[in-house]
């Protein structure tokens, strides 16, 4: 499928892997609405696609506010037109340094499940139902492998991954025939500042690149085939292999 | 008031003893039916998740996918409530004089005299009057598209009337396949097309189809203003919408419409069918016969009412008003969160 003239909405747009989508889709010929919390960081990175040629809008908003979320929906529908591709990738990891769960306070567990969880729920419950009429469109979810390891130290967020690429296997059991894919993908290892937030020590020349990566989630999103809906997707790995969930497409 | 979607109503259900229509807002999921089957000639309630039993497979059912906008803007000492969609930064829309919702419109103080060239805030949003109609006016923000669409977001509320106090978030007045933001009230008729429902009507072998159109106010308080309600709307009819209509009528489905505004749409297109955007112009009534659409899910409107004026042109007199009655009667809601009849 060819993703050139395509609405796209992608969340935590302005920097580390979002912006780097934003910046694939756009050169794609995809029309991007970017969207991030601070609206100077986002600016500049809108500038920085139209600059080079690219199509891409500003919304800045927090995923986590439930009022938010229609705001997004309708800003991005007016402006990029009707959403083909909605890409979950704002994300956070809660307090940092990392702490133990146990030492987790339930208020920063509750608000990493906010933003990492519950909004996209909510985005996907307004974009999902447009995209079911039109029998096309795709939505992912940014995942992580702390998804499936029990890392100490990474359990609110580990949490919300897991909780999250269940919420893309539900929601692609229910979507089955509408022409609407749901995809969880883990990108790997990246150079971005949630990595350096989490592993302050990291070598960061052993990491991928942002851009590396947005390249094989966009070949995703163009390769129906080889990224079925259901599917739990490991970047690093593409195309060499496709993880299936349980009962996936 | 005139207009169904904020009708208070029960003064105007007469007749046999029948109770009041009540305004409270009915979950999407509970959401009950007057069904009008004009064939059979018989009147039924029933409830809205039984739709797909009620059609038949082969059937097509024609949505308007056009999100509500946060169409009310506060300015300074006036309110602007948006009348169609925002194209190339203009503002279209009626000027109110101080207050806000809670005040019924035609008891709203009168808003002061525009006149062209003057600039005006609302929010953060700077604008310039460039047209004036009376309470007619049309504005040009001073701002780029992202900055105009992110302060209309910011400082817009849903329209919304008085006989319902509580202000209403965008969540309470979107359909589950709201697209693009064009419409200035909410195409309520859609409300209870749950997924339940949606589904439902997919595994009954009825076809669904979407078209935008931008649904204007449905009341200005202003009679003068009120009496050439609904004015030309814009509305896009895609090209898939057509041929699954021609899909329909070729294995003998009848093309059911969610909304008089997917009526009003399909009517003014009709015979000719062409994709794209045009203007509806045409007014329903009793004396018009569709060309096109064989069924209608509206809300529910008393006599009197400009849209049960409107579904004469679907059903006789009698068979609309024995509708509302049983509706009174067994106390369902009559407004744009209510509850809905079908007529096939």
């Amino acid at each position: 499928m060819t993703i050139e003239h395509d609405g796209a909405l992608v969340t935590g747009a302005s920097r580390g892997l979002g912006l780097a989508l934003s910046e694939a889709l756009a050169a794609r010929g995809a029309r991007v609405a970017m969207v991030a919390r601070d609206p100077e960081p986002l600016a500049d990175a809108v500038a920085r696609i139209r600059a080079g040629g690219g199509i891409a809008h500003a919304i800045a908003a927090d995923i986590s506010d439930k009022h938010a979320v229609h705001r997004i929906a309708g800003q991005a529908h007016a402006l990029v037109g009707d959403i083909a591709i909605a890409i979950h990738n704002a994300s956070t990891l809660g307090p940092v340094p990392l702490r133990l769960l146990l030492d987790t306070e339930c208020e920063d567990l509750a608000a990493v499940l906010e933003t990492n969880l519950i909004g996209p729920f909510r985005l996907t419950k307004i974009l999902a139902g447009a995209m079911a009429l039109r029998g096309a469109g795709t939505i992912v979810h940014v995942s992580s492998d702390a998804a499936v390891e029990a890392y100490p130290r990474w359990g609110a967020y580990g949490v919300s991954k897991a909780a999250q690429d269940h919420l893309a296997r539900v929601l692609a059991a229910e979507l089955d025939g509408t022409g609407v894919r749901v995809l969880a993908v883990d990108p790997g290892e990246m150079d971005t500042r949630m990595h350096a937030d989490a592993v302050p020590d990291a070598d960061r020349a052993a990491l991928q690149r942002p851009a590396d990566v947005a390249a094989r989630i966009v070949a995703m999103i163009e390769d129906a085939a080889r990224a079925p809906s259901g599917a739990r997707l490991i970047a690093p790995r593409w195309p060499r292999a496709v993880e299936l969930s349980e009962g996936g497409a | 008031m005139k207009f169904y979607r904020h009708a208070p109503a029960p003064a105007r259900v007469t007749g046999r003893g029948t109770t009041a229509l009540r305004a409270d807002e009915v979950s999407r999921h509970r959401v009950r039916l007057v069904a009008i089957d004009r064939r059979a000639d018989r009147v039924e309630l029933t409830s809205f998740a039984r739709l797909p039993e009620l059609l038949a497979p082969g059937d097509l059912v024609v949505v308007n996918d056009a999100a509500t906008l946060p169409g009310s803007l506060r300015g300074d000492g006036f309110e602007l409530r948006l009348s169609g969609p925002v194209q190339a930064s203009r503002l279209v829309g009626v000027v109110f004089g101080p207050g806000d919702h809670r005040t019924r419109t035609e008891d709203r103080p009168p808003p002061r005299t525009f006149v062209v060239g003057e600039r005006v805030r609302l929010g953060a949003l700077a604008c310039e009057v460039v047209a004036v109609q009376g309470r007619r006016v049309e504005l040009v923000a001073r701002a780029q598209e992202d900055e105009l669409w992110q302060a209309l977001y910011a400082h817009g509320r849903p329209v919304q009337y008085a006989h319902r106090l509580e202000p209403l978030p965008l969540w309470s007045v979107q359909t589950a396949y709201a697209a693009r933001p064009w419409a200035a009230e909410m195409p309520s008729a859609g409300r209870a097309l749950t997924w339940e429902v949606l589904l439902g009507l997919r595994r009954a072998g009825i076809a669904l189809a979407r078209l935008t159109h931008a649904a204007g106010l449905s009341s200005t308080g202003d009679d003068e203003l009120d009496r050439a309600l609904p004015w030309p709307e814009r509305y896009e009819l895609p090209r898939a919408t057509i041929e699954a209509i021609a899909a329909a009528r070729a294995r003998g489905g009848r093309v059911i419409a969610i909304g008089t505004t997917v009526v009003r749409a399909l009517e003014s297109a009709a015979p000719e069918l062409h994709a794209g955007a045009g203007i509806a112009r045409l007014r329903l009534d009793a004396a018009y016969s569709p060309r096109l659409v064989d069924g209608v899910v509206s809300g529910l409107h008393s006599p009197g009412e400009s849209h049960f004026e409107l579904l004469r042109a679907f059903a006789p007199r009698d068979r609309l008003v024995h509708a509302i009655e049983l509706a009174a009667a067994h106390g369902l809601s009559a407004h744009e969160l209510g509850d809905a009849c079908l007529i096939l």
